[in-house]
């Protein structure tokens, strides 16, 4: 399973890259990352938040780094899931900003990870990307994720205003 | 709190609802003195915008009294009394530094909403349905507003509610209408609609340099008040053609420039316009445009046609040729406030323009449901309602 989406910020590329090279910020903007854990030598370890509070999880290693263009991923030997990303920063014409142009490659196994995975990234992998990118575009922006009353799932804080107490949440 | 929320179709009702709270750092919450029903929430009041959840509450007019910021609120106190306006801004994406927080790229949460329908995301809006942002409305005692330090503008304490007001939404709305007319000296420009917005577009056109104003409605009332700002006035039901009329009290040339202040929920139109209702209400289309057919054949050649009524979708049967051929040029968009807000505030300040003129019917939170009504129907000679949760 393969996505691919491409997000315009203001900033240079050498701030987005900066902050996407700490594996340790991808929490921050991807809602379905729980955490990523740095551990030295270009590993990482990923940990995945599924449905019923189950995790799915893997090591990463750096493939490629170059300074302010490029970093690219893949994980390794016994991975949940086997995946692998590259993300690109290139100068916007213009000198609009910086595009940020990111592929995940997910190669989700058969029995009990495949269909966690699936349940994870849902019928939308694309949409699920794409507000990603969104979401990483407001951190570098604004500096953190902007909430609103829709901004109703797991990893976002729920605003009760907005629905009244006795009909809460009724559609 | 008590808010005015959307339970169904021509079903409001003012409910209980929790107070709203600091989400953002760069939040505020303000607590509201003054609110004001939109036309354009009659899009949900009658059941034309899509997303909308039961309970959700409505208004994208209000102003009232700073009572909380976020730790990263630099612009703002505690007591200050500010306007909000309806377009949610960030203020640091390329388009809020374009001066276009309308179509700010960073505040609608739902943005992969209209990227489906309308190909690119644009700025939140409060209280206007979950496509548009999901944010909790002003029609309640009190709301979240986001970036605070580049939404709410200040107001002096001395002026009254009902004369900054409008800043949120209407006054810079017809203002901008006129300013995308691209008024020369001794232009005439003709407004579709004498609600609120044809009312500030009709005053604003003047204070841009219009020589003549013309504006077409078939309520009489308020084509009374459009002839009050020194507007010449065209009731389309008497009229046998429109067209004809603005052709015969221009020369035969036609407006210099148009303004559609009607979008989707125009009345008339002939049979065109009852196929239209008809498609509308099976959802083949989700707009009815007939006053964007007018316009696109009343405008002279080589003219100019600005749209603020709003559409949402699908059209049909437009006649696009009218203006591929005649050389018009086209500027619409949901109003930039931020833009205007302070030279419009200068021209309150200043005595050119006192926006109270507009509100009609003053009426406490309780009685929202009945200021719907209200609008809906144009019962009691209503333009415009204010409602006051204090009252």
């Amino acid at each position: 399973m393969k996505v691919k989406k491409v997000v315009t910020i203001n900033g240079t590329q050498e701030e987005a890259y900066n902050f996407w090279h700490n594996f340790e910020n991808l929490p921050r903007f991807m809602r379905h990352l729980e955490s990523v854990n740095v551990a030295g030598n270009g590993i990482s370890h990923w940990k995945v938040k599924a449905p019923a509070g189950q995790t799915v999880e893997w090591d990463a290693e750096t493939v490629e780094d170059r300074p302010n263009e490029l970093i690219a991923w893949r994980s390794l030997e016994g991975a949940d899931v086997k995946n692998s990303g590259v993300v690109r920063f290139k100068r916007a014409t213009g000198d609009r900003g910086t595009w940020i142009d990111v592929e995940l490659d997910y190669d989700p196994p058969a029995g009990k990870a495949g269909v966690l995975v699936a349940k994870i990234f849902g019928e939308e992998p694309e949409k699920q990307l794409y507000d990603d990118l969104r979401a990483f575009k407001q951190v570098m922006e604004l500096g953190e994720v902007v909430l609103s009353e829709a901004t109703i799932d797991s990893t976002h804080l729920v605003q009760d205003p907005g629905q009244p107490r006795k009909a809460a949440h009724a559609k | 709190m008590k808010a005015n929320c959307w339970m169904g179709t021509k079903k409001m009702e003012v409910q209980d609802v929790p107070d709203p709270r600091i989400l953002n750092r760069h939040d505020a919450i303000v607590k509201i003195s003054s609110t004001a029903i939109c036309g354009s929430d009659l899009h949900m009041y009658n059941g034309l915008l899509a997303t909308m959840q039961r309970g959700d509450v409505l208004g994208h007019e209000f102003m009232g009294e700073v009572v909380e910021v976020g730790p990263d609120v630099k612009n703002l106190k505690v007591g200050d009394r500010v306007i909000v306006p309806f377009p949610i801004s960030c203020g640091k994406c390329y388009y809020c530094q374009e001066g276009w927080p309308s179509i700010c790229e960073n505040t609608n949460p739902n943005g992969w909403m209209q990227e489906a329908l309308w190909g690119h995301a644009t700025a939140g809006v409060y209280g206007y349905s979950h496509m548009l942002g999901a944010y909790a409305g002003g029609q309640a005692e009190y709301a979240r507003v986001p970036f605070a330090d580049v939404n709410p503008l200040k107001v002096p304490s001395d002026v009254p509610d009902e004369k900054v007001l409008f800043l949120t939404d209407a006054f810079p709305t017809g203002y901008f209408a006129a300013d995308n007319c691209e008024i020369q000296p001794g232009d005439t420009i003709a407004i579709w609609g004498a609600g609120p917005i044809g009312q500030f577009a009709a005053r604003s056109a003047f204070l841009l340099g219009a020589e003549r104003v013309i504006v077409i409605d078939r309520v009489d009332y308020r084509l009374r008040m459009a002839e009050q700002a020194g507007a010449e006035t065209i009731n389309f039901e008497e009229a046998d053609s429109v067209l004809d009329v603005l052709k015969d009290i221009t020369g035969g040339r036609g407006p210099d420039a148009c303004i559609d202040a009607v979008g989707m929920q125009a009345s008339g139109g002939g049979i065109l316009g009852a196929l239209d209702h008809v498609k509308q209400a099976v959802k083949l289309e989700t707009d009815r445009p007939m006053v964007l057919r007018e316009v696109m054949r009343a405008v002279r050649n080589g003219g100019r046609i600005s749209i603020v009524g709003d559409y949402i979708g699908i059209i049909d049967n437009v006649p696009f040729g009218a203006v591929m051929n005649r050389g018009i040029t086209m500027r619409m968009g949901q109003a930039p406030v931020q833009r205007y807000y302070h030279q419009l505030l200068e021209r309150i300040l200043n005595g050119d323009m006192d926006p109270s003129f507009v509100a009609t019917h003053t009426l406490p939170l309780s009685e929202t449901p009945k200021g719907y009504e209200l609008m809906d129907k144009k019962e009691d000679g209503c333009v415009k309602v204010v409602v006051k949760p204090g009252m």
